[in-house]
């Protein structure tokens, strides 16, 4: 009788580890998909730079902020033939000594330089660069890690969000439009403010919706499609033609929205025009572009050259660090107008603000 | 199956019946080594070699900086799961641990920062303060169910939510939050220099250092002992947990228990996020750790509810987690540490009850030959 109830239990034991491995088998999945990492064909003709990257939750294959920095790097690995470059990706919830941990193992190792992404890592990274004086760290989103072998990388987001504020004003046939933001922290709303200042600029009584997804320190708000698309729901069912959404991958929510809904979208970070779901494509008429890529790209090849300046570079509108995207023509006309906001804020004329008033 | 003397299986899965000699500690080194067989074949499906894996993670987790920050992690952990524990000898489920941690931490963090007094007298009111709004936070689901019967699993599960939400207004510039030039992060005002925890060099041959609260956290483990075994109220609470009626009948005010109970698990959960407030971070900011509370079960579970049981489960939880930096950097998936995490807690759990089970059986055969025996006697030579 005893050993029919041990059978029991190690069968139920057993059907238990079948269900962990399959869960096992896809995360496996997911990281045979990754590039190869590791050395390439020529070490000789390489940089010898072994670049190191850590990338905020999500890691690689997040469809945006964490893919748009792989891009860069990516990219460097085949223009700059880069020896080696190893990514590593933070977890939910975790302390900053993990993250200095993450960045200090690197170092160890002969990582040099160190792209750290996103400004969770502030701490760490100003931590960690002052260990390491002889190796070169980049942050993103960050400014207020400061150092001699320091690279902060930011980007005007408020100038990009401004101009799309504008084509999504020119658009809406309703004067009503919506922003869905990831989560409710400073970054994201930046966004905001210039999307808000941009449609307002157009038209000062147009309706703006806005609304976050979640709350810090609820993060889930940057990869939950689901909330996403109820949220858009409500703007569109509330009147909205327009949606712009800062939200991560919580974005396919609100294009499924706005296309159900008979409404446009606005994409954000990538062109997402291009990346998005076949599906929903036809709805996104622009994108902010947040050119995370072209950063990284630039860092790498910087260091590559041996040129790489400690501080802050700022990815604004004149040095097209953000833009808008025009694939599929849907905002040619009313290319002029934007172009025309666009040369009054490089010039200075239009000031966008970066947060709320 | 069980006569009832033994108590239900959740008695014995939350640690209230008590397993003797060496067969408690049998059961979490099968546990733990079946897990291990359970994480080797993961490795072997996903291409990665098992022994390789597990060497790599012994040998980075003997660092001196990975020890230190292993004894860092565990004291944490630690604290959060006596908080939840409290509430489990008493059939509590305080599933609310985690917005009561996160509340408390911030508002502490903000008084901390607000404040200027002689930094020991600072430290102490920084930690009255979050054992005070962590108490109090539970005392709802405390109030909510002896008034109103609420079940205390499903007002703390919202209660988490609503902590959320009060967090996240109370982190404004506008309110407790003071921006940070250049950054996109938000937080407290840092508490000043005079009002840090102390860190320990424990771990010779590293500079990170060991929390100063992991003094803290031990000596709550030594009250907690005393309390449940040393004192009246830790009796009751004993009781009331394996059986309310009888609990009532013996006159414990089982309301009055409750709340206490609850108040008690609180003021625990409260220091959760004190050794990162005073030791490293000095300032609630964006990116404070969460979700603390849900480990906490976890290793309550693992540690069946006893001081030591827990501490061992700290150290084992908090080893892993550590150990899934090397395993990024080697290129293998970090989820196997999840996997692993989990596999120790259901095969815990299991182990446990197998051999409760075998050890009834065991004990009925015996009693069984004793009776078959006996029949000749006469009666009362029973065992």
């Amino acid at each position: 009788m005893l050993r029919n109830r041990v059978g029991r239990l190690t069968a139920t034991v057993l059907a238990g580890a079948m269900v962990t491995l399959g869960v096992a088998a896809c995360g496996g999945d997911n990281s045979s998909a990754k590039p190869a990492e590791g050395g390439s064909e020529k070490p000789a003709e390489s940089t010898g730079a072994k670049v190191g990257l850590a990338y905020d939750i999500g890691g690689r294959g997040d469809q945006s902020f964490n893919d748009s920095a792989a891009a860069g790097l990516d990219k460097a690995k085949a223009e700059l033939k880069l020896p080696e470059a190893k990514e590593m990706t933070a977890s939910p919830g975790e302390t900053e000594a993990k993250k200095e941990e993450r960045l200090r193992l690197l170092a160890d190792q002969g990582f040099n330089p160190i792209l750290a992404v996103g400004f969770a890592y502030s701490g760490s990274v100003k931590k960690v660069a002052a260990e390491f004086p002889d190796v070169k760290f980049a942050i993103i989103d960050d400014a207020a890690a400061t150092g001699p072998n320091i690279s902060n990388l930011v980007f005007a987001e408020h100038e990009g969000s401004f101009l799309v504020g504008v084509a999504a004003a020119l658009k809406s046939k309703k004067k009503n439009i919506g922003f869905v933001g990831g989560v409710q922290v400073p970054l994201i709303e930046k966004f905001e403010a210039g999307f808000t200042a941009g449609a307002k600029a157009v038209n000062k009584d147009i309706k703006v919706q806005s609304k976050y997804l979640t709350q810090p320190p609820e993060f889930s708000g940057f990869n939950d499609p689901a909330k996403g698309k109820t949220v858009a729901e409500g703007m569109i069912d509330a009147g909205a033609d327009v949606v712009y959404h800062a939200a991560g991958g919580s974005g396919g929510g609100v294009f499924e929205a706005a296309k159900a809904g008979d409404a446009q979208a606005i994409g954000v970070d990538a062109d997402q025009a291009l990346t998005a779901d076949a599906g929903v494509k036809d709805v996104i008429m622009t994108s902010m572009l947040k050119k995370l890529d072209v950063a990284v790209f630039d860092f790498l090849k910087s260091y590559a050259g041996g040129t790489v300046k400690a501080g802050e570079t700022v990815y604004d509108l004149k040095v097209s660090g953000v833009d808008y995207s025009v694939t599929g023509g849907k905002v040619d006309d009313i290319k002029d107008k934007l172009e025309e906001y666009k040369k009054k804020i490089i010039s200075g004329e239009i000031k966008v603000p970066s947060t709320n008033p | 199956m069980s006569p009832s003397s033994t108590g239900g299986f959740l008695d014995r899965v939350l640690g209230r019946v008590k397993l003797g000699g060496w067969l408690a500690l049998a059961a979490p080194v099968l546990a733990i080594l079946f897990a291990a067989a359970i994480t080797a074949i993961v490795l072997l499906i996903t291409g990665n070699e098992p022994f390789a894996t597990f060497g790599l993670m012994v040998e980075y987790g003997f660092r001196p900086r990975t020890l230190a920050l292993t004894l860092n992690f565990a004291t944490t952990y630690y604290l959060a799961a006596l908080a939840v524990a409290i509430g489990f000898r008493m059939n509590l489920f305080n599933i609310g641990v985690d917005g009561q941690y996160r509340l408390a931490a911030l508002i502490a963090a903000a008084v901390g920062g607000a404040l200027v007094l002689p930094g020991p007298l600072q430290i102490a009111v920084v930690i009255l303060v979050a054992v005070v709004v962590g108490g109090l936070w539970a005392g709802i689901v405390g109030l909510l169910k002896v008034t109103r019967g609420v079940s205390e699993v499903i007002s703390s599960i919202m209660l988490n939510a609503v902590a959320t939400g009060v967090g996240a207004w109370l982190l404004t510039p506008e309110l407790l939050a003071v921006p940070v030039a250049g950054s996109n992060n938000i937080g407290t005002k840092p508490i000043p220099e005079a009002a840090h925890f102390p860190g320990i060099a424990l771990v010779p041959g590293t500079q990170t250092k060991v929390f100063g609260f992991i003094v803290i956290a031990a000596l709550m483990g030594i009250a907690y002992h005393v309390l449940l075994n040393r004192t009246v109220f830790g009796f009751n609470l004993r009781a009331t947990g394996r059986s309310e009626s009888a609990a009532v009948a013996s006159g414990v005010n089982v309301k009055k228990m409750v709340l206490v109970t609850m108040l008690l698990s609180g003021a625990v959960a409260g220091l959760i996020g004190m050794p990162q407030l005073l030791g490293a971070s000095y300032s609630y900011s964006l990116d404070f750790p969460t979700g603390l509370g849900f480990t906490g079960i976890a290793i309550a579970l693992l540690g069946r509810n006893h001081p030591v049981g827990i501490a061992v489960g700290a150290l084992l939880w908090s080893f892993l987690d550590n150990s899934a930096n090397i395993l990024d950097l080697e290129g293998i998936p970090t989820e196997i540490v999840i996997i692993m995490q989990g596999t120790i807690v259901l095969s815990v759990i299991v182990a446990y009850e197998l051999v409760h089970r075998y050890r009834i059986g065991a004990e009925q055969r015996r009693v069984g030959r004793e009776l078959a025996q006996n029949t000749a006697k006469p009666e009362g030579a029973a065992v």
